[in-house]
């Protein structure tokens, strides 16, 4: 038994409703624990107040320069003692999950145990990074929580100027649109630059995240340095007898409405089965006897709707990989930025493809490390320096793939035009 | 006395970090998943909240989603561990938005799995052309920067669109996020509820010198509004307030910037993120409205607002649109007739790159 609780009448009006209360599980964890009466006291006070009153600090674990995120309250007396005095402390632990996200119940039991003997109770799934956030220990308990967790086979996340925690959607594991496979690209990449992860000495934060087809359920385009989105390069495949399925549900209005009309570069026609194209380009399912589904791959850009709309009826090629794009983040400082193309296709098959990924990685983080300036992200050194320069760092070479349009302005010195277009020819010569 | 009696135990070797980086998913996998890794051929929805996937092996599996509250007390994750060892073999996985999903290879257990979960509060939903569990930040509860507490403000979301997620009603997906600050962690979506500072920093010059590394600080801000100074006599950081866009870049590497205020941080909805490729390429949300209060611990304006487009957005999108998709068709000025919102000219862009968000045609609906 704990002590008595604190007043909490604001979040007790957050306990009522259908959705799941999160104050509900802190109340039951505030039964056992006189750190958790305080927690609830704690933020009671920010919910009266409209305020936050944590401050971080330096607190870590052995060997490592991240992953701890220190909390200290700034609730405190006219003496300077903290009010909420059992909860003084609540630093939270960012711990790397498996990717997609998969996990046994006797690894979520232990996380309980572990948590419950050395800490709050409260464990979130997941953060905004990926990370599993084991919120609120005291910094005596850091340590030998850490420890029993590091024991599992897991390991701490990034925090602060390093390589950030990583995300990878369900992908091969459960989904027919993968491209290629997430968990080895995670793992392979994240495991080769543990070091930046866990002893922060970059300019700032990078961040990997990979998703395995172009919906992207990972966000990676606009919240990643570095975003591997599975394509394919071949034709999208069909499948007759589901597209014969499907065309008898929805009937010919939503085909014309929901799927060809929403192809965004019109890449689709519905014609009759004789007209209908053939070739290495062209890809095409009957729809019943005498319609069917044309689709000219040269077209079309991988957009995923339609194989969305008429899921197995259309699926993503065989000759899958990803497009890798650099430099998403949210707006400070200079604005928000979407990643953009530097590899179109990266062929993501057997152990030397992931090998070439994890270089590209590689190349990226040396160049970034070098060239950043304190707390400039990727994106944002690309736009100080351009993408020519950094595409020279990383040893990549142009594709016009990697813009919407040539440039709309003449201040350029063109005096290399010919040396340029010189080379493009020999490359060309010798291919 | 013998020396040795006193002389302190060795101490037991500190335990080294084990450097075992992100672990391998394998033995996370149900065993049906493992047995069909890479292999999926196509899924479909046979209910709102349930996934049925088909491999080309003809095996299926069946994906019960499932709603949390995100930061789970220990209790709460073994009643779903006891549900998965229960129903789905000992396995779960989580999604980006906080949902859980339990994936079982016998359909007859999807009924009773889904009545377990609802008997116990979780409700079963999340899927297809629902409202999704909003994706968030910490909030009061752990962050050290945090204008307003976004697990209060998603819980207030969750429980008036509890039955948009638990049905598939909309044109489209929805994903939204809730952000405590312009850092904006929550991340771009369909709609998204951010805090929007409107008073510069209140600055505590006595602190300024020995917390802040002030060139730090001052290379931090957007607008070059902050300078170092003398004040009092002591070294400090002050700021033009003319220029000051009230971002709060400062605040983090600077405390004594505070730059929350109990009354002046607003809440603001974006809208229009998308991150998928579908259709047209991914977009930025864009603001919408401002200045609605911090109000907790249920903020009402923000679900008055929310509400309010996402029923316009039902109404009027057709299938398929996501809330970017629809506004691409209708139009920004019928965007804001319908759902009603003021246009006010804080909506006009004028941030680097700004004209490109201007109308350079004479396309306009009438």
């Amino acid at each position: 038994m704990a002590k008595p609780m604190h007043p909490t009448p604001n979040l007790d009006q957050l306990e009522s409703g259908p959705w799941p209360s999160f104050v509900t599980g802190l109340k039951r964890l505030a039964k056992d624990k006189d750190y958790m009466v305080d927690i609830l006291g704690h933020l009671e006070h920010s919910y009266q107040t409209r305020k936050g009153y944590w401050k971080g600090g330096t607190v870590g674990v052995r060997g490592y320069g991240g992953g701890v995120i220190p909390r200290f309250t700034e609730i405190k007396d006219e003496g300077g003692k903290p009010v909420f005095k059992d909860a003084a402390e609540f630093h939270t632990l960012r711990i790397m999950p498996p990717p997609g996200m998969h996990y046994n119940t006797a690894t979520l039991r232990q996380f309980c145990d572990i948590w419950e003997k050395h800490g709050s109770g409260l464990i979130a799934f997941h953060g905004q990074s990926g990370d599993i956030m084991f919120q609120g220990a005291t910094s005596e308990n850091v340590q030998p929580a850490f420890d029993a967790i590091n024991d599992m086979g897991f390991d701490m996340g990034g925090a602060g100027p390093s390589v950030r925690t990583s995300m990878s959607c369900v992908g091969a594991s459960r989904c027919e649109q993968s491209c290629y496979d997430e968990a080895k690209a995670h793992r392979q990449v994240l495991n080769t630059f543990l070091d930046d992860i866990h002893r922060p000495a970059l300019p700032y934060k990078f961040k990997f995240k990979f998703s395995g087809c172009p919906n992207d359920c990972m966000n990676s385009i606009q919240r990643s340095d570095m975003a591997i989105i599975g394509t394919w390069r071949d034709n999208i495949r069909t499948d007759e007898v589901l597209a014969k399925k499907w065309f008898a549900k929805h009937g010919m209005n939503e085909l014309v409405n929901d799927v060809v009309a929403r192809c965004p570069t019109k890449a689709m026609q519905i014609k009759e089965i004789k007209d209908v194209r053939k070739g290495d380009h062209f890809s095409s399912v009957a729809l019943n006897d005498s319609q069917a589904l044309e689709i000219d791959n040269k077209d079309c850009v991988r957009c995923m709707h339609c194989i969305n709309v008429m899921t197995g009826a259309l699926a993503t090629g065989v000759d899958k990989g990803a497009t890798i794009l650099v430099g998403g983040k949210r707006t400070l400082k200079i604005g928000d930025l979407m990643g953009t193309v530097v590899i179109p296709f990266m062929r993501l098959q057997n152990d030397e493809d992931y090998q070439q990924l994890v270089d590209l990685g590689q190349k990226a983080i040396d160049f970034f490390a070098e060239n950043a300036l304190e707390h400039e992200r990727t994106g944002e050194m690309i736009e100080r320096i351009g993408l020519v320069n950094f595409l020279e760092g990383i040893e990549v070479e142009i594709d016009a793939n990697m813009v919407s349009a040539p440039r709309m302005n003449p201040y350029v010195n063109t005096a290399g035009w010919d040396e340029e277009v010189a080379k493009i020819n020999a490359k060309k010569a010798a291919a | 006395m013998n020396a040795q009696v006193n002389a302190p135990t060795p101490a037991a070797p500190l335990r080294k970090a084990i450097e075992c980086g992100v672990p391998d998913n394998k033995p996370h996998l149900h065993p049906t998943m493992l047995k069909n890794y890479g292999n999926w051929k196509y899924h479909d929805r046979p209910r709102p909240g349930v996934l049925h996937h088909v491999s080309h092996t003809g095996d299926e599996i069946w994906t019960v989603r499932a709603g949390t509250q995100r930061q789970m007390d220990v209790y709460t994750i073994r009643k779903l561990c006891d549900i998965a060892d229960r129903f789905a073999e000992g396995f779960v996985r989580f999604t980006i938005r906080s949902n859980i999903e339990f994936m079982v290879a016998d359909p007859k257990k999807v009924d009773p799995m889904i009545a377990e979960l609802e008997k116990s509060g979780f409700p079963v939903g999340g899927t297809g052309n629902s409202v999704s569990m909003v994706s968030h930040t910490q909030g009061w509860l752990h962050c050290d920067i945090p204008g307003t507490d976004a697990s209060g403000v998603v819980k207030s979301m969750m429980d008036e669109l509890y039955n948009e997620f638990k049905n598939e009603e909309m044109p489209n997906r929805v994903h939204m996020s809730t952000s405590c600050c312009e850092i904006n962690c929550g991340g771009q979506a369909d709609i998204a509820v951010i805090i929007q500072h409107t008073k510069p920093p209140k600055i505590n010059h006595d602190m300024v010198a020995n917390v802040c590394e002030r060139p730090t600080v001052v290379a931090r801000c957007p607008v070059a509004a902050i300078r170092p100074a003398l004040v009092n006599g002591k070294p400090s950081l002050e700021v033009d307030e003319k220029k000051c866009i009230c971002c709060g870049a400062c605040y983090p590497p600077c405390p004594p910037m505070q730059i929350n205020d109990p009354e002046y941080s607003k809440l603001a909805i974006w809208v229009g993120g998308k991150n998928s490729n579908a259709r047209g390429k991914p977009t930025f949300m864009k603001l919408v409205a401002s200045g609605l209060p911090n109000n907790s611990p249920r903020w009402p304006e923000v679900n008055a607002v929310v509400g309010n487009i996402l029923r316009t957005y039902k109404a009027d999108a057709r299938p398929w649109e996501r809330l970017a998709d629809w506004v691409e068709r209708i139009g920004w000025p019928r965007f804001f007739e319908k759902t009603g919102l003021p246009f006010t000219k804080y909506l006009i862009d004028d941030w680097r790159g700004s004209r490109a968000n201007l109308n350079a045609s004479t396309h306009i609906r009438f």
